[in-house]
């Protein structure tokens, strides 16, 4: 049976999938405008106003400097070290953690999550912070991008809540099998907690490959940096002198310099951007996770 | 069988799980609890060469600096950051309930799925990365100011970035605009487990579409909604460095500079420690009674608590 709309909903109707489609495409736009702009002729954008809906007149003149300008590959190599040797280790301690504490009869459960919980709410600060890295003597090393995070309370708390949703007779039964702890961990609980740490996995990944905020306080040689600082020195010092070097006429340098930012937000952004909507449903399922808390 | 026996026999039955938890507690210990302990510099006259320990200490001396001599800055950097949030709390927190709403009102599922996809990307750019587009598009030069004059809608082209007025505005929406998807999937999961049979209900009785938004859909998703607003109240003070690091620059310091970002400049950028845990630790106390007065609230109206 056909429900007849009435005029007003079908008023409302298309207004709502109109008013979506277009603020949805004005979350779009930015990203799309960056990609044309990246791909045009630097002169011919230059002398351009307005909305550009498709490149103008092909080039890929900034990506070839772009990418011979050393610093965006070691930024892209150290980003890539920081975000392997860290999601392993966030995903070890949070794993372990998760699983202990989701465990019913231990006596010491509370106080130590009261012990965790607390740092959500009260926390020295970056000062002290500082110090204490500096005195383990952390700084300027590859270790202050991946110790001082190493776990993330909130996902440490999502990852209790996945462990609490396996069936405890699971667990018993093992047990009677002479199954000790070690192996229940690994051999039961991890692989029925595999999705949940695949969403983990991708938390702390992109965490890890937007950061910037450790990378600023804590590291000096430019031997370490990773990608985002390279990208601050690009985007936000407007710092391609070096890449530009070639170039002898001034407006021309000029007109190449905002191209070459345009590049580089593509270069650092696409990879994330595209892998994204085909892990989608694992995200959403994080967040969600995430919300419920106890 | 006392306390302590029984606590020594759980001890040694679950020792391998006591010994998994071991490095989570040595990390919290060591990154979160140490920090705290350090946190008395604020009440020392931090020698680097001394060390915390052999510090002299000067009492409320670096508090007095603080709000005493640099009274100007406080004010400021407090104002900052609570504006900052206010302003992030009256547009920014209904806006992922509203686009949840409307969204939910879509009942062509592919077109729903685009929009919900599209609609998250925007979380996935870094913060350098949004900063760096917002730089370039509100440049004096830049796509905003080219089409407000193309709608003639301006003449002169304005500075945005430079002009203190517009870095609340520019700070919060770009927000929106990064979040107002992903913010929305924690509604859109209430909104799915809301019982059909109350809209049926509402149908019999003649409700139309808005009719069931409003009496059904809203009243469904309340208690997250309260839970989510709860939550928000209590970061108040936490305003993220990242973005306003760096968004800002000296000539929008009126409107832009908050407590973190001061902190940074002072504590890290000049080496004044003491000075810098102390307005950290001023920092770190009004968020905590934030957190403690908005969990006493949630208890009071929502019955969830997060203790």
């Amino acid at each position: 049976m056909k429900i007849r709309k009435s005029a007003g909903e079908i008023i409302f109707d298309s207004f709502n999938y109109i008013f979506l489609g277009l603020l949805c495409f004005t979350m779009l736009y930015p990203i799309l405008y960056v990609i044309f702009a990246s791909f045009s002729n630097p002169i011919k954008l230059m002398a351009y106003r307005g909305p550009l809906l498709r490149p103008l007149d092909f080039s890929v003149e900034a990506y070839k400097l772009l990418l011979s300008y050393p610093m965006i590959w070691i930024g892209y190599r150290n980003t890539i070290i920081y975000v392997v040797l860290g999601t392993a280790i966030n995903i070890l301690l949070t794993t372990m953690g998760g699983y202990v504490l989701s465990r019913k009869n231990l006596k010491l459960k509370n106080p130590i999550m009261f012990f965790i919980a607390f740092t959500m709410y009260f926390s020295g600060g970056m000062i002290p912070t500082y110090l204490l890295v500096q005195s383990l003597g952390m700084i300027d090393t590859i270790w202050a991008m991946i110790i001082p995070g190493a776990i993330s309370t909130t996902n440490l708390i999502i990852m209790r809540t996945g462990f609490h949703a396996v069936p405890d007779s699971l667990e018993e039964s093992a047990r009677i099998d002479g199954a000790g702890d070690w192996t229940i961990l690994f051999r039961i609980m991890i692989p029925l907690a595999m999705p949940m740490i695949a969403v983990m996995i991708l938390f702390y990944a992109v965490g890890h490959w937007n950061a910037f905020f450790n990378a600023i306080i804590y590291l000096r040689s430019r031997e370490l940096y990773p990608l985002q600082l390279v990208l601050r020195e690009i985007l936000i010092m407007s710092s391609t002198e070096n890449m530009t070097t070639g170039i002898s006429d001034a407006s021309d340098r000029f007109a190449v310099t905002e191209l070459i930012k345009y590049a580089a937000i593509v270069v650092s952004t696409v990879p994330i951007l595209c892998i994204y909507p085909f892990l989608q449903k694992y995200f959403v399922k994080g967040v969600m996770i995430g919300a419920i808390k106890e | 069988m006392n306390k302590w026996q029984e606590l020594r026999k759980d001890l040694i039955r679950n020792r391998n799980l006591y010994l998994m938890l071991l490095p989570i507690v040595a990390y919290y210990f060591i990154f979160h609890y140490i920090p705290i302990y350090g946190l008395q510099i604020a009440f020392k006259d931090f020698n680097p060469a001394k060390g915390i320990w052999g510090s002299q200490w000067v009492g409320l001396e670096k508090f007095k600096e603080f709000f005493v001599y640099d009274s100007f800055y406080v004010w400021r950097i407090i104002r900052n950051t609570i504006l900052i949030n206010v302003y992030d709390i009256i547009f920014g927190f209904p806006a992922p309930i509203i686009f949840a709403l409307l969204l939910n009102e879509v009942k062509n599922s592919m077109y729903k799925r685009t929009l919900q996809t599209i609609s998250y990307m925007p979380h996935f750019i870094s913060t350098v990365v949004l900063v760096g587009i917002i730089l370039d598009f509100f440049s004096r030069d830049g796509l905003i100011n080219q089409i407000l004059k193309s709608l003639g809608l301006l003449s002169e082209p304005i500075s945005f970035m430079t002009e203190p007025g517009w870095f609340r505005p520019i700070y919060v929406g770009s927000g929106i605009w990064q979040q107002l998807g992903w913010n929305s999937i924690i509604y859109l999961a209430a909104i799915s487990n809301i019982d059909p049979q109350l809209y049926e209900a509402a149908k019999i009785d003649g409700a139309g579409r808005f009719r069931q938004a409003l009496y059904v859909t809203l009243p469904g998703i309340m208690p997250t909604i309260i839970i989510m607003f709860i939550l928000r109240v209590g970061s108040i003070m936490n305003v993220g460095f990242e973005k306003v690091f760096l968004m800002y620059n000296p000539l929008t310091y009126e409107t832009a500079d908050v407590i973190s970002t001061y902190v940074y400049r002072k504590g890290l950028l000049e080496m004044d420690y003491s000075y810098g845990a102390a307005v950290g630790l001023f920092n770190s106390l009004i968020n905590f009674a934030l957190v403690v007065l908005t969990n006493q609230l949630s208890k009071r109206f929502t019955e969830t608590s997060l203790w």
